[in-house]
C-alpha cells in the first residue's frame, strides 16, 4: 500500500481519475441495479402466485 | 439411467425452485465478499502498472464485465439447446433469466473498454475486430429480450428467441479470438492463455478474485430471476401451493 502518499493521491489515480473512478463506479452501479431488479422480479412474481392461491383457495380447493 | 436422473431432477419446476433457493444465498454473500476484496486488492493494494500507470486499474471491472458478458451468452445459448432439443421448460426459463444481467454487463465492458481506450489510445471508439464483435453481442443480448417480449404467447417466445441464441453463439469465440485473427488496437489476452499469465501476483490475485466474484453474481442473479420465471410458469401447479403456503415462504 505504500504507493499511495496520502487519500487525495490515491483518489486523483495518477490522473486518470476522469476514466478509472466512472468505470469503477459505472460497474458498482450496474452490479446494485441487477441485485434490486432480479429481487423485484421475484417479489412481484411471488405476490402473483400468493394472489392467485388466496382467490382459488375461496373457489374449489 | 441412473446418471440421468439429475438431469431429470433439475427438469422438474419444483426441485429447480428449491434448489435455486438453496443456493442463492451463498452465491449472493459469496460474490459481495469477492467483489469488495477484488477492489480493494486492484485499486488500492495492487502496483501500478509500468505502462499504463493507473489507468490499469480500469482492468479490475472491464475484464470481469468481458468474462461475465460472454460465460452468460455461452450459458444462455446451451439453456436454449436444450430447451430446444428436450422440450424442457426449465431450460428455456434459465436462458431467459439470464439475458438481463448479460446484457448489462457487455454494455458495462463497452463502456469502461471506451473511458479505458481514451487515455491510452487516444480514442473513445475504434471500429476494430474485438470492440465490433463485442457490440454485436450487446446487441444480440437486446434482440434475445426483445424477441421475448414481443410474443404474448410464452411457448413461442421461448422457441423463437432460443433459436436467437443458438445462432448468435458463433460470435462467442470471435470475440475471444479476434486479438488474433485480426490487427487489434485491443491487448492481447493477460489471463486466459496457455502459458502463465502476464502479470505479478499482486496483480493478478485480485483481477482472478474479481472473476470469481462476477461469476457468482450471475449464479445469484440467475436463481433469483429462476425462481420468478417458475413462479409465473407454474401458475396453477398443487406442488407450488404447499410449497408456498406451508413453507415459510
Amino acid at each position: 500500500m505504500n504507493q499511495w502518499a496520502s487519500f487525495g493521491e490515491w483518489l486523483a489515480m495518477g490522473g486518470y481519475a476522469a476514466y478509472v473512478w466512472p468505470s469503477v463506479g459505472l460497474a458498482i452501479g450496474t452490479l446494485v441495479a441487477n441485485m434490486v431488479m432480479a429481487r423485484r422480479r421475484h417479489a412481484k412474481a411471488l405476490q402473483r402466485a400468493l394472489r392467485r392461491m388466496a382467490i382459488d383457495g375461496n373457489g374449489d380447493a | 439411467m441412473a446418471t440421468w436422473t439429475w438431469f431429470h431432477q433439475l427438469g422438474s419446476p419444483p426441485h429447480a425452485y428449491r434448489i435455486a433457493g438453496r443456493f442463492a444465498p451463498w452465491f449472493g454473500w459469496g460474490a459481495l465478499l469477492c467483489i469488495v476484496y477484488g477492489l480493494f486488492g486492484g485499486l488500492v493494494l495492487a502496483p501500478p502498472d509500468y505502462q499504463q500507470k493507473d489507468a490499469f486499474r480500469i482492468i479490475y471491472v472491464h475484464a470481469p464485465a468481458a468474462w461475465l458478458s460472454l460465460s452468460c451468452y455461452t450459458a444462455m445459448a446451451v439453456a436454449a439447446f436444450v430447451g430446444l432439443v428436450w422440450r424442457m421448460k426449465i431450460a428455456h426459463a434459465a436462458a431467459a433469466a439470464l439475458a438481463p444481467v448479460g446484457a448489462s454487463f457487455a454494455f458495462v465492458c463497452l463502456a469502461t473498454g471506451s473511458l479505458w481506450g481514451r487515455p491510452m489510445w487516444g480514442t473513445w471508439w475504434e471500429w476494430d475486430a474485438r470492440l465490433t464483435s463485442q457490440l454485436i453481442l450487446l446487441f444480440l443480448y437486446l434482440g434475445y429480450m426483445a424477441l421475448r417480449s414481443a410474443h404474448d404467447d410464452l411457448q413461442r417466445a421461448d422457441r423463437s428467441s432460443a433459436v436467437l441464441a443458438i445462432v448468435g453463439v458463433v460470435n462467442v469465440p470471435i470475440i475471444h479470438y479476434s486479438v488474433y485473427w485480426w490487427n487489434s488496437l485491443h491487448q492481447g489476452a493477460t489471463v486466459m492463455k496457455a502459458d502463465r499469465p502476464s502479470m505479478p501476483a499482486e496483480m493478478l490475485v485480485p483481477l482472478l478474485v474479481m472473476f470469481l466474484g462476477f461469476t457468482l453474481f450471475q449464479w445469484w442473479v440467475l436463481c433469483t430471476r429462476l425462481r420468478a420465471e417458475i413462479l409465473d410458469r407454474e401458475r396453477n401447479a398443487r406442488w407450488l401451493q404447499t410449497e408456498l403456503l406451508d413453507g415459510a415462504r
